[in-house]
């Protein structure tokens, strides 16, 4: 524990602190738009804009905390992230009754499992879910015995499992890593992933709410526009080259890194749209107002965490 | 009378169990006696009904559960000493003999207009016992006879999706699913209009509040 509050060095605060100056700034130019437009249409805009604003300052705090308590605080949140993201998943895809113990296992077996082997830095956390539980999945359903859309079934199992746990766990995963240089292991990266992920979604919305026009993938997401997008990665990639003080990165290897995650997190954006659009629905939830429920906000991260874990392993690891 | 401790507990567990989201479709909680009718597929149906009204309506409002399962040891206590629930033979329609079978339904019915009194309002599954999920079944006579003998109550119709996913019939495990509660607009009651007609239309008001 005191290693932990040694290792919340001043460049973690800092980060911390310009996201939280960030957010001000956001909140006080949210009230200020709020008042001088007129449209209705607008003030739509601008009301969604400031619930999204206020579920940041919540976001923020709840992340922060976990960062403070040290790596399990952040296991636990994610592991409860997981869990609440692979819930809106299932809820949203077609089960049928014979599944309910293969999803019973996945829920109180499997999520659990990811991250406990994550907190005891067992690197067997690669292969658990994609080897164990997908042989485990449609091995009970075939017990379980009802064949009507076998393999649909089993593989929308698997994939939410992939994509809610296995994908999603890789963000505190940075935490467990060893990296040369003396440079961690501590909250950093995690840190950086997260800022650059997450003002990449912001950038492109804002830039698309200001020059969009191009439609990029005018079925799968209306309202993402190459403009947004272009605008969006390019401002978020300098950003994260500025941030290279926090991480073991060259402020070119950082731009390289934040390009990296950007585009990642935009293909996970389009993913996880095209699955709301092929089962008719806007969010995948309400949990966090102005945002939609936790895959909304998270897509992007589950893209980006396990590319950009292998990535810094292998270039910067102690493998 | 004020609700059992145990019950905001219960209630509590329960709603986060099945991540239930409220919503109040063209009508809003009102306190006046209401009679709420709803689809029937899991164990959990009448716990989370209760834990979706808003507080100072739960303890105006008793569930109907069926004798022959909740009469048993622990189950009855959670159904009657907590949640204050009122006990009633299943209907078996037809079985027994036209008269047998009548005479122990209009027991029934003035049993739950015993039990509603002047100020408890009721949560009823017509259906009379858990479906699949995926069709609602006919409606049982009950709800019919209950509003000939209380006109003025309020019906409101309720469809609650998911909760079959969460806690299927036979099963004690569940399964985290996010479950929906939906409150319709009140259904008015004509004592003119044919009992099969009244039937129908009830469970239309419930199927329509259907989600997809």
């Amino acid at each position: 524990m005191t290693q932990w509050f040694a290792a919340i060095n001043p460049q973690l605060l800092w980060a911390l602190g310009g996201v939280l100056g960030v957010l001000a700034v956001a909140t006080i130019a949210g009230l200020v738009i709020k008042l001088v437009v007129k449209t209705p249409s607008a003030q739509g805009t601008i009301d969604n804009l400031n619930k999204r604003i206020r579920s940041w300052w919540v976001m923020v705090a709840i992340f922060a905390l976990t960062l403070a308590v040290g790596p399990i605080g952040s296991l636990v949140l994610f592991g409860i992230l997981s869990f609440l993201a692979l819930r809106e998943y299932i809820t949203l895809v077609p089960t049928r009754r014979a599944d309910h113990h293969t999803l019973f296992w996945t829920f109180f077996l499997f999520t659990p499992l990811q991250y406990f082997l994550l907190g005891i830095k067992w690197s067997g956390f690669v292969i658990v879910i994609p080897v164990y539980a997908f042989l485990f999945i449609p091995a009970t359903m075939a017990l379980a015995g009802d064949i009507q859309d076998f393999l649909e079934r089993a593989a929308k199992i698997q994939w939410g499992l992939m994509i809610c746990v296995y994908c999603m766990s890789y963000a505190p995963a940075l935490l467990t890593l060893d990296i040369r240089g003396g440079y961690g292991p501590d909250a950093k990266l995690l840190l950086f992933l997260v800022i650059v992920d997450q003002l990449s979604d912001v950038l492109q919305y804002v830039w698309g709410k200001l020059l969009g026009r191009h439609k990029i993938a005018p079925v799968v997401s209306p309202n993402k526009t190459w403009e947004g997008f272009i605008g969006g990665v390019l401002s978020a990639t300098a950003v994260g080259a500025g941030l290279w003080w926090m991480t073991p990165f060259t402020p070119a290897v950082a731009a390289a890194m934040s390009l990296l995650i950007t585009l990642l997190g935009f293909a996970g954006g389009l993913v996880m749209s095209a699955i709301k659009r092929d089962r008719g629905v806007k969010d995948y939830g309400t949990l966090i107002e102005g945002h939609g429920g936790i895959l909304d906000r998270m897509d992007s991260v589950i893209f980006a965490a396990p590319v950009f874990f292998h990535v810094v392993r292998f270039f910067y690891g102690i493998l | 009378m004020s609700a059992h401790p145990l019950a905001g507990v219960i209630a509590g567990a329960a709603r986060f169990v099945s991540g239930v989201q409220v919503v109040w479709l063209g009508s809003r909680p009102q306190a006046r006696q209401t009679v709420y009718f709803a689809n029937h597929t899991s164990h959990l149906d009448f716990v989370v009904l209760w834990s979706s009204l808003p507080e100072n309506l739960r303890e105006q409002t008793r569930p109907v559960a069926a004798q022959d399962y909740w009469e048993s040891g622990l189950r009855r206590k959670v159904a009657v000493d907590v949640f204050n629930a009122l006990l009633v033979p299943r209907g078996r329609e037809g079985a027994g003999g036209q008269n047998g079978a009548s005479a122990r339904a209009s027991e029934t019915i003035d049993h739950l207009v015993l039990g509603m009194g002047d100020c408890y309002s009721l949560i009823i599954f017509p259906e009379g016992t858990r479906g699949t999920g995926e069709e609602v079944a006919p409606f049982k006579s009950g709800l019919y006879y209950l509003c000939r003998q209380k006109p003025g109550v309020q019906l409101v119709p309720v469809y609650m999706e998911n909760l079959n996913r969460i806690l299927p019939k036979g099963e004690f495990l569940p399964v985290p699913f996010i479950g929906r509660v939906a409150f319709g607009p009140p259904m008015a009651f004509d004592a003119a209009e044919p009992k099969a007609d009244f039937l129908a239309r009830a469970r239309d008001a419930v199927c329509s509040l259907r989600q997809s």
